[in-house]
C-alpha cells in the first residue's frame, strides 16, 4: 500500500513538472524561432533583427546631422605628422610634409567616406559581382574574365610597382585604406554591406589598377566591329560607309579643318586580297543583334581660352566630363598639399592623386576621345580543347586561364580562357552572342599593353608649365582623352592623348582573320603627331568628343562621332571677348539645341500642315513656335525629341531589322540630319515593306501621326514638360534595389546634343571653372555629395544646386590658413 | 515593484550588451533577468515586452532625431515602400519587443519548472 502511493505521488508530480516544463519548450522554441528567423537573410532581403537594431543595424549609419568629424588618429605607418582640414561642404584639404603621408590620408579618407563604393566598382572590375549578388551576376562576371581585366590590370601593376613614385603611392594609399578598414566594427560598416549581407576585404594594389581599367572599359571599349561585320550581309561596304561615315558633312572637328599636317612617320600598308576577304566579305554565319556596350554618351565638354579673350587677361579652363550620374558620386572633392605639390580637384575612390584639377601654376581637364582602341579577330582552334590555334602556318599553344567565379551561396563557376598573340579569345562556342554565333574571336585591345597611367598624374599635380605638362601625359596611353591645359603664364592647349593603332585605310572596322599577321596592328600612330593645339591664333581651344581631325590627316580613324555639341561650343567661343567666369558658368549651362537647329528646318519644310489632324497640327505649331531652348518647360523639346525618334524608326526599321533580328544599334543622329539636308530623296526614306516609294513629304508627316498618340498620353499625364519627360535621375550604384537612396525628377534641362548635356541618368558628374589669375579662381560642383553614405545629410547635398546651374567657389587652403573660420573640422594624423 | 525592476534590468542589461554582443543578445538578457526575478508568466512576458521595445524605440528616436530622419525616411520606403518615419520606428520596437517578451516568458517558465522540481 506504501508503494502503490509513493508511485502514484511521484507520477502526478511527474505530470505536474511536465505541465511546468512543456510552455518553458514552447516559449523557448517561439523565442529561438523568433531569433533564427530575424537573424536570417530573407530572399534579397537582409536579417531583420540585426538591421533594425539600433545599436548593429542601419540606425547606426543614421548620421548625427551635427556631426563634428574632428578627431585625433594614430598610426605607425606615418613618417610625420599631418592634418586634414574640412571645410562646411565637407570638403577636406590635406596638409602633410611629404608625399608618402599624404597618399596614406588620401587612402584612408576615400575608405571613410566611399568605401562600399571603392570596393564594389573594383570587384565589378574583377568579375566579382557574383559574390556578392549571387548567380544572377555570371554572365557580367564571365565577361569580364573573358576580355581579360584582370589580365590587363595585372599587367598594369606590374609598372605601377616597379616606378619609384607610384610605387610610393599606390603602397601608401593601399596602406591607408586597409587602415581605416581595420578599425571599423561591424555595426559601423556601410549601410550597403548591411543591406547586401558581406563585409569589405583588405584593399590592394590589384585594386587601383582595376580601378583604372574599368574606367578604361566605360570609356575606351564600345566599337561597332562586330554589329557591322555582320550588317555586311546585307550590305555592301561602301553602303556601310553612307550609315556609319567616317567623316560627317557638318564636322568641326578639334583641331579646326585647314590646319596643316606633317608628312606622316610612319605608315601602315594593307595586306594583299584585302578587298576580297576583308572588306568585300558577306558573312552569313553572323547575325544582326543589339549589342549592350559602354555608352557611346560618354563624353564630355572641355575648353580653355586664353587671356586674350578673358576680361582678367588670365586663361580660363573649364571642363564638365559626362558620366553615368551615381550615388555615391564617382568623384570625391579634395586639396592635397605637401612639400612638393598643391594640387585641388576631383579624385577617383580607387586611386591616389587628383584627376581633373589646378595646382599653383597650371590647371587641367579631360575629355573623351572615343577613339577605336580594339579590334577583333577570328581564331581557328585544333579543336574543341581550344589548346592550339593557328597561326603563320603552324599549330600555336594558346595558354590558358582558368577563372574561377565564386558564386553567394552556391558552388563556384569555372570558365577557361585561352590568350593567343592577339589577346584573350573573348567569343568562342560556349561564350556566344547573337553576332558572334559560337565563333571562336579573339580581341586586340590596347588596355591590355603594359602602361603605367598614374605617372602621368603624379608628374601632372606637380607641372609648373606646358612642358611639364607636355612630358607628363606621354605616359598615358589608354584610354585615350582630349587633354586640355591652361598655366598662369598664359598658355593654352589641348593634346588628344593615348596610343592608338596604325591603321591601313579601314582597317578594324569589321572582324578581321586572326590565322596570320598580316592583318595584325603594325604600330602605334607616333605620339608626335596625335592631334593637338598650341596657343592657337583663335585664342581658345576646346573638344567635346568630336572627331579629332578632319580627312587631311594622314593616318586612318575608324568610328562615328557626334558633332553638334563641338559645333555650338565653337560657334559661341568665337564670338566671345571680355570672358568672366560667370560667362563661362552660362556657357557650361547652355541648353540651346544645335541639332534640332538642323533638324528642325527639315521638319518644317517637308511637313504639309494640311496632311494633319487638329492634334498633330497643334504638335506641329509648337515646334514652329520654338526658341530651340530644351529648358526645364519646353513642351516643344519633348515633341522633338518623341517626332524624331519616330522618324528614325520610319527610316531605319525596315532595312535595318531583318526577319530574324533584334533592333541594330541604327546610324548617328547626326549622319541622318546630314543625308537629308544633303538628299531629299535618300534611299533609305523609303519603306521597302510597303509597295508605294515613300516620299521625304510623305515620312515626315507619317513620323509626327506615329508620335502623335504618345504625346497625347504624355500631356494627359503632366509629363510633356522637357524635364518631367526626362526625369533626370542620379541612381544609387545599385540602381532599382535601392530606390529611395536615389534622387528622382531633378528639375534640369538640357539633354544629347547639347553643351548642358544632361539626359535621363547621364549628364555632367563634375563641373569646373578655373581662372588662373594669380589668386586662382575656381568654381565647382557636382551632383552627389562629399559622404557616400545615404544616412548622412552630406550624400546628395550639391544636387539641387548642381541642377539650378549654381556653383560653389572652391576654398583653396594656403600655408597657414590653418585656423581660418572655414575650416569646420580638423583631422589630425600623429605618427604613432 | 518586481515589474519595475525586471523592466529597468532587462533594458539596462540589453544595452549593455549591446556594445559587445549581436543584436540577439537581448533575448539572453530578457531570459536571464526573468529567470532571476519572480513574476507571473504573463507579468514576465509584459515586462520584458515593454522594456525592450521602449529600450529599441528609445535608442531609435534618439538617433532619428540627431539624424533629422534622413535615413529612417528611406528605410521606410526601402521595406514598407511607405514614406513614414513612425512606421520603421515603431517595426523596430516590435521586433524587439517580440523577442524580449518570449525570452522573458521562457525565463519565468522555467523558473516555473525548477520550483516545481524543489
Amino acid at each position: 500500500m506504501f508503494q502503490g502511493y509513493c508511485f502514484f505521488s511521484l507520477i502526478s508530480r511527474f505530470i505536474i513538472f511536465l505541465m511546468r516544463l512543456i510552455p518553458f519548450l514552447i516559449s523557448s522554441a517561439v523565442t529561438i524561432g523568433l531569433v533564427y528567423t530575424l537573424n536570417t537573410r530573407i530572399g534579397p532581403a537582409p536579417a531583420l533583427g540585426k538591421f533594425l537594431s539600433p545599436q548593429h543595424g542601419f540606425w547606426q549609419n543614421a548620421e548625427p546631422a551635427d556631426k563634428n568629424f574632428s578627431e585625433e588618429l594614430r598610426f605607425s605607418q606615418l613618417n610625420g605628422n599631418a592634418s586634414v582640414y574640412f571645410d562646411d561642404r565637407l570638403v577636406p584639404h590635406v596638409v602633410a610634409d611629404n608625399d608618402a603621408d599624404a597618399y596614406f590620408i588620401q587612402g584612408y579618407l576615400h575608405a571613410k567616406f566611399r568605401l562600399w563604393q571603392m570596393e564594389f566598382s573594383t570587384h565589378a572590375a574583377a568579375g566579382r559581382v557574383s559574390e556578392i549578388i549571387g548567380e544572377r551576376a555570371i554572365n557580367f562576371d564571365k565577361e569580364q574574365r573573358r576580355i581579360g581585366m584582370v589580365f590587363a590590370a595585372e599587367n598594369m601593376l606590374k609598372e605601377m610597382e616597379a616606378n619609384e613614385f607610384t610605387k610610393l603611392s599606390v603602397d601608401n594609399y593601399t596602406k591607408g585604406v586597409n587602415a581605416y578598414i581595420e578599425t571599423l566594427a561591424e555595426s559601423e560598416l556601410p549601410i550597403e554591406y548591411k543591406i547586401l549581407g558581406y563585409s569589405p576585404e583588405k584593399w590592394n594594389n590589384l585594386k587601383t589598377a582595376l580601378f583604372i581599367k574599368q574606367m578604361t572599359k566605360t570609356l575606351a571599349f564600345s566599337v561597332d566591329d562586330l554589329p557591322l561585320t555582320a550588317l555586311r550581309k546585307v550590305f555592301s561596304d561602301d553602303q556601310i560607309e553612307i550609315l556609319y561615315p567616317q567623316l560627317q558633312d557638318s564636322l568641326d572637328p578639334i583641331v579646326p579643318k585647314g590646319t596643316t599636317f606633317a608628312a606622316p612617320a610612319a605608315t601602315a600598308v594593307a595586306p594583299a586580297g584585302v578587298d576580297s576577304v576583308y572588306l568585300q566579305k558577306k558573312d552569313s554565319a553572323l547575325k544582326m543583334a543589339f549589342i549592350d556596350q559602354p555608352s557611346k554618351d560618354n563624353g564630355s565638354n572641355n575648353w580653355a581660352v586664353s587671356g586674350a579673350k578673358t576680361k582678367s587677361g588670365a586663361p580660363i579652363l573649364c571642363n564638365d566630363p559626362h558620366l553615368e550620374l551615381s550615388l555615391p558620386a564617382i568623384w570625391y572633392e579634395m586639396q592635397i598639399t605637401t612639400n612638393n605639390m598643391n594640387a585641388y580637384g576631383v579624385s577617383f575612390p580607387g586611386i591616389p592623386g587628383v584627376v581633373i584639377g589646378f595646382n599653383d601654376s597650371i590647371a587641367f581637364g579631360f575629355t573623351n576621345a572615343g577613339r577605336d582602341v580594339r579590334d577583333f579577330y577570328e581564331i581557328k582552334f585544333k579543336d574543341n580543347a581550344k589548346k592550339q590555334y593557328w597561326f603563320n602556318n603552324e599549330w600555336r599553344d594558346a595558354p590558358q586561364r582558368v577563372e574561377e567565379i565564386k558564386i553567394k551561396g552556391k558552388p563556384s563557376v569555372f570558365d577557361t580562357v585561352a590568350y593567343t598573340v592577339f589577346g584573350p579569345v573573348t567569343y568562342d562556342e560556349s561564350f556566344t552572342t547573337a553576332l558572334t554565333n559560337k565563333k571562336a574571336i579573339a580581341i586586340r585591345w590596347i588596355a591590355h599593353d603594359p602602361s603605367n597611367e598614374l605617372l602621368m598624374w603624379h608628374y601632372l599635380d606637380r607641372a609648373k608649365n606646358y612642358d611639364d605638362y607636355y612630358n607628363a601625359i606621354k605616359y598615358f596611353t589608354v584610354p585615350a582623352q582630349n587633354m586640355i591645359f591652361a598655366s598662369k603664364r598664359g598658355d593654352i592647349a589641348l593634346w588628344q592623348q593615348g596610343h592608338f593603332p596604325l591603321r591601313w585605310n579601314r582597317q578594324g572596322l569589321y572582324v578581321m582573320p586572326g590565322q596570320d599577321s598580316s592583318y595584325m596592328w603594325q604600330g602605334i600612330i607616333p605620339v608626335e603627331e596625335n592631334p593637338h593645339q598650341v596657343n592657337p591664333e583663335r585664342g581658345f581651344v576646346s573638344s567635346a568628343n568630336q572627331r579629332p581631325v578632319d580627312g587631311t590627316y594622314p593616318y586612318f580613324i575608324p568610328g562615328g562621332y557626334d558633332v553638334y555639341r563641338g559645333l555650338e561650343i565653337n560657334r559661341r567661343l568665337a564670338k566671345m571677348n571680355g570672358i568672366t567666369t560667370t560667362d563661362m558658368q552660362q556657357l557650361q549651362n547652355v541648353n540651346y539645341n544645335p541639332f534640332a537647329e538642323v533638324f528642325t528646318m527639315l521638319m518644317l519644310k517637308y511637313t504639309n500642315p494640311a496632311s494633319l489632324s487638329a492634334e498633330e497640327k497643334r504638335f506641329f505649331e509648337m515646334i514652329q513656335q520654338w526658341d530651340l531652348q530644351n529648358t526645364v518647360n519646353s513642351k516643344a523639346a519633348t515633341v522633338f525629341q518623341v517626332w524624331v525618334d519616330s522618324l528614325k524608326t520610319k527610316i531605319w526599321y525596315d532595312e535595318l531589322t531583318q526577319q530574324d533580328s533584334v533592333v541594330y544599334a541604327w546610324p548617328y543622329e547626326n549622319t541622318l540630319a546630314d543625308a537629308l539636308t544633303r538628299d531629299s530623296a535618300f534611299v533609305f526614306i523609303d519603306d521597302i515593306r510597303t509597295p508605294a516609294k515613300e516620299t521625304i513629304y510623305d515620312v515626315f508627316v507619317a513620323a509626327l501621326k506615329a508620335a502623335t498618340p504618345a504625346l497625347l498620353q504624355k500631356e494627359k499625364e503632366g509629363k510633356l514638360e522637357w524635364a518631367a519627360n526626362k526625369n533626370t535621375t542620379v541612381y544609387h550604384i545599385l540602381k532599382d534595389a535601392v530606390m529611395p537612396f536615389a534622387r528622382k525628377g531633378l528639375n534640369i534641362g538640357g539633354g544629347k546634343h547639347i553643351i548642358n548635356a544632361t539626359q535621363h541618368s547621364h549628364g555632367p558628374s563634375w563641373r569646373m571653372i578655373v581662372e588662373l589669375t594669380n589668386e586662382t579662381d575656381a568654381y565647382v560642383v557636382y551632383p552627389g555629395g562629399q559622404s557616400g553614405n545615404p544616412g548622412s545629410k552630406y550624400y546628395d547635398q550639391f544636387i539641387d544646386t548642381w541642377a539650378a546651374g549654381s556653383y560653389y567657389k572652391a576654398w583653396i587652403l594656403k600655408k597657414g590658413e590653418e585656423k581660418n573660420p572655414k575650416v569646420k573640422w580638423t583631422m589630425t594624423f600623429k605618427k604613432a | 515593484m518586481k515589474f519595475l525592476v525586471a523592466f529597468l534590468l532587462t533594458a539596462v542589461l540589453s544595452y549593455a550588451a549591446g556594445f559587445y554582443l549581436p543584436w540577439w543578445s537581448i533575448a539572453i538578457a530578457a531570459f536571464i533577468v526573468a529567470v532571476a526575478i519572480p513574476q507571473k508568466p504573463g507579468k514576465a512576458f509584459l515586462a520584458g515586452f515593454l522594456s525592450l521595445f521602449l529600450l529599441w524605440v528609445g535608442l531609435a528616436l534618439y538617433i532619428d532625431m540627431a539624424n533629422q530622419h534622413i535615413l529612417s525616411m528611406k528605410i521606410a520606403e526601402l521595406l514598407f515602400k511607405l514614406h513614414s518615419h513612425a512606421l520603421i520606428m515603431s517595426v523596430t520596437g516590435l521586433v524587439a519587443a517580440l523577442v524580449g517578451g518570449f525570452a522573458a516568458l521562457s525565463g519565468a517558465y522555467l523558473r516555473q519548472t525548477k520550483k516545481a522540481t524543489a
